[in-house]
């Protein structure tokens, strides 16, 4: 098998640049990018049909080693179409960030910083466990220190009533601990 | 005339189904009716196929009537037609469980109407990735799921889903690219593109060329079936999704990735030659994907690390390439598709009626519904290894084909594993604690809603919300149906494990594959470092026998 040196270099350059343009942060390189690389590799496809010669239609009076490769061109055909279906695709989703926040790069995953930033301190796995180890204590103490004795009184943290009698009727001396202090997600 | 020339139904029915579906986009109803219908006749076909795959041994189908070599062929085998039923099964439940949620919600969401046509090509996919005997078929199959499975988790185009699903398009258009740049290599190498005159033609090639494209196909897949260090995309990209959706990538399209990948090491390159680093990197993916989940606080997020984790489990049996080691690699796939998928479509159901899938709002759960409890507790110590289920069972197999391996890199897999499935237990065990045991007035951020009492509100399933119904029939009943599907993994382990070995067995041997695509009279070649899996081959087929009895 031969191959044709420009097409190689073409090749080459075309997957440099494609892949300097993916590594970029805003979206329409990006975009522009995976379209070079799917040509490039176009282009690849094409040189393992080796040498170029006449189009594979059958003659009965033609050689076989004159005809070109035709599977390559066929691969090549259905790898466009693909390439096309998806380079609209993207379209779609970059007009779409960018109506959503007049922005054409990719964002953060929220999520992901979140729990980047979660301290490893687990308020329910990592506090300090009270002296009282009962199964069945009186109080259900948090992770706020240690709790006066005699407390029954229900601290309702500013929530809802309903919620606040729910949680009376359930355990007549649960502490109701307020939520800012222990999540640590901040 | 033979069932198996029915094979490519599998692919064209959902398409057609797709077809019909679009026509009738503005008729919801007759557009659920007709995809459920069509997924129906696809499962039964492939049952069929199964059947007769285990009878009648591996077939072969020349589309349009081109011979082997030259034209595209797909090859049922016991291995993809077990794939077939299970991936159809799977997503037969989920888009029940899609119907349900869209009935119940009005269909005012999202727009529902071209999830129908999408969800049906995206099965088609699937099953052309799954019966393709040709390289560049299966790069087709893939694009087909893939282009679906964009359109799929972008759906609705609300702000994450856009921002998860460029993360998505653009790591799968690049792993399709290098699978392609691949492609066109063996081409350029070999001069075919059939699975099995590759398997013939490429043991001819010098060793380092072998090298390269094996490694390249398996960067490729390795991708899609998200190995570590290719799994960075996955726990980023699936939580955003809508459940249904986020429940069948997880069941079936890493499980497509693990497919070629088997299908790499076992037809085309054959022999040990890249076995260690693949063991390294299953040990990887394990352990940096469980502690990764370990990690979250959100359901969705923590099930997609520990999909990741589990992943590993796979290629470690895939890296011994050994009949008892792949064997139960198979048997894990299956088992692993369908408690994932059962877990994600759980966690929907969670977040529907916790309001959220955060571990620091939901709480109480138990008590409020104990249905819910149930569902997810039998999946999740499932997919933790708790005996009996069938995560034991293919974990045990597993770590048996470890030990009889018996090289120190297999006893550091080995170690790995337990310790993994140790560490699963723990990240199942949290969200357990604390979103279905501990009271909602301990949760960080409690949601009001879940703190108003059941007995409160005047309809015991609404608890406040009075615009939806919080756990509809369908929507539990086809989770519940998975659930079943996966205890029934366990009891009917002693023949899915024969099935499981038989195409290990088919799988190493490779004349079956060879023989049903081009013929009788093809010599096989043998393995290239022929002494390594021959002698092995021999010592692992009693090994499979007593892994049977694990009913």
């Amino acid at each position: 098998m031969s191959v044709n040196l420009t097409l190689l270099t073409v090749m080459g350059a075309l997957y440099a640049c494609g892949i300097y343009l993916i590594l970029e942060r805003s979206l329409t390189r990006v975009l522009l990018g995976l379209m070079l690389l799917a040509n490039a590799t176009n282009l690849l496809i094409l040189a393992t049909g080796g040498y170029a010669g006449l189009a594979p239609i059958f003659d009965k009076d033609t050689p076989a080693v004159d005809y070109n490769d035709p599977l390559p061109q066929a691969l090549i055909l259905t790898s466009i179409v693909i390439s096309f279906a998806v380079t609209a695709f993207m379209l779609g989703i970059i007009y779409r960030t960018w109506v959503l926040a007049r922005q054409d790069e990719i964002q953060d995953d929220a999520e992901d910083r979140r729990v980047a930033e979660t301290p490893s301190f687990d308020a329910e796995d990592d506090s300090v466990i009270p002296v009282e180890t009962s199964e069945f204590p009186l109080a259900m103490v948090g992770s706020d220190g240690p709790v006066p004795t005699g407390t029954a009184a229900v601290m309702s943290g500013g929530r809802p009533v309903r919620a606040d009698k729910a949680a009376s009727e359930e355990q007549p001396g649960s502490l109701n601990v307020d939520p800012r202090k222990e999540g640590g997600g901040k | 005339m033979n069932i198996t020339s029915f094979a490519p139904l599998a692919v064209v029915l959902p398409i057609l189904g797709a077809a019909l579906t679009f026509l009738l986009i503005h008729y919801p109803r007759a557009q659920r009716a007709i995809s459920i219908a069509v997924l129906t006749l696809t499962l039964l076909l492939e049952c069929w196929l199964l059947a007769s795959v285990w009878e009648g041994g591996t077939a072969a189908v020349d589309i349009g009537g081109w011979l082997p070599p030259w034209g595209i062929v797909l090859v049922v085998d016991q291995f993809s037609s077990l794939m077939l039923v299970v991936s159809s099964a799977v997503s037969l439940a989920v888009l029940i469980y899609a119907t349900g949620q869209g009935m119940a919600d009005g269909d005012r969401d999202a727009p529902v109407s071209i999830f129908h046509p999408t969800y049906l090509i995206l099965v088609a996919g699937v099953s052309n990735a799954f019966l393709s005997g040709d390289l560049f078929n299966l790069y087709v199959g893939f694009e087909i799921l893939l282009t679906a499975s964009y359109v799929l988790i972008t759906l609705g185009g609300t702000g994450p889903r856009i921002r998860a699903g460029v993360t998505y398009v653009v790591v799968s258009v690049v792993s399709s690219v290098l699978f392609l740049i691949a492609i066109a290599m063996i081409y350029g190498a070999t001069g075919t593109i059939n699975m099995a005159d590759l398997a013939i033609k490429l043991g001819d090639l010098d060793q380092g060329t072998r090298t390269l494209l094996h490694v390249m196909l398996l960067v490729a897949f390795g991708i899609k079936a998200a190995v570590f260090p290719l799994s960075f995309w996955l726990p980023d990209s699936y939580p955003t999704a809508p459940a249904p959706v986020t429940a069948v990538f997880a069941g079936l399209l890493t499980k497509v990735g693990v497919y070629a990948m088997v299908r790499t090491e076992t037809l085309l390159f054959p022999g040990d030659a890249l076995n260690a680093p693949l063991m390294v990197a299953a040990l990887l993916t394990m352990v940096v994907g469980i502690l990764g989940a370990l990690a979250q606080s959100d359901i969705k997020r923590l099930l997609s690390f520990t999909l990741v984790s589990h992943i590993g489990y796979m290629v470690f049996g895939l890296a011994m390439s050994t009949v008892a080691g792949l064997g139960a690699a198979v048997f894990y796939v299956a088992h692993h598709i369908t408690i994932q998928t059962s877990l994600f479509l759980v966690t929907g159901l969670i977040e529907r009626r916790g309001g959220s899938s955060s571990m620091d709002r939901v709480a109480g759960l138990a008590k409020l519904s104990p249905v819910l409890g149930v569902l997810f507790f039998v999946p999740a110590m499932n997919l933790a290894g708790i005996p009996p289920f069938s995560g034991f069972l293919g974990k045990l197999g597993l770590l048996q084909a470890g030990v009889e391996l018996g090289t120190p890199l297999a006893y550091a897999l080995v170690i790995g594993g337990v310790l993994t499935s140790l560490l699963t237990l723990l990240a199942i065990a949290r969200v357990w604690n604390r979103a279905f045991w501990r009271k909602p007035e301990d949760a960080e951020h409690p949601d009001p809603v879940l703190l108003a009492a059941p007995e409160d509100s005047a309809t015991g399933d609404r608890a406040g919300r009075t615009n939806v119904t919080l756990l509809p029939r369908t929507m539990v009943g086809s989770t519940l149906g998975l659930v079943v599907f996966g205890v029934a993994l366990t009891v009917f382990a002693g023949p899915l494990f024969r099935v499981a070995d038989q195409s290990a067995e088919e799988m190493l041997d490779r004349s079956p594959y060879i023989h049903a695509v081009l013929g009788e009279d093809v010599p096989v070649p043998p393995v290239p470092p022929a002494a390594q899996t021959g002698p092995r081959q021999q010592q692992g087929q009693p090994q499979g026998q007593p892994q049977g009895g694990g009913k």
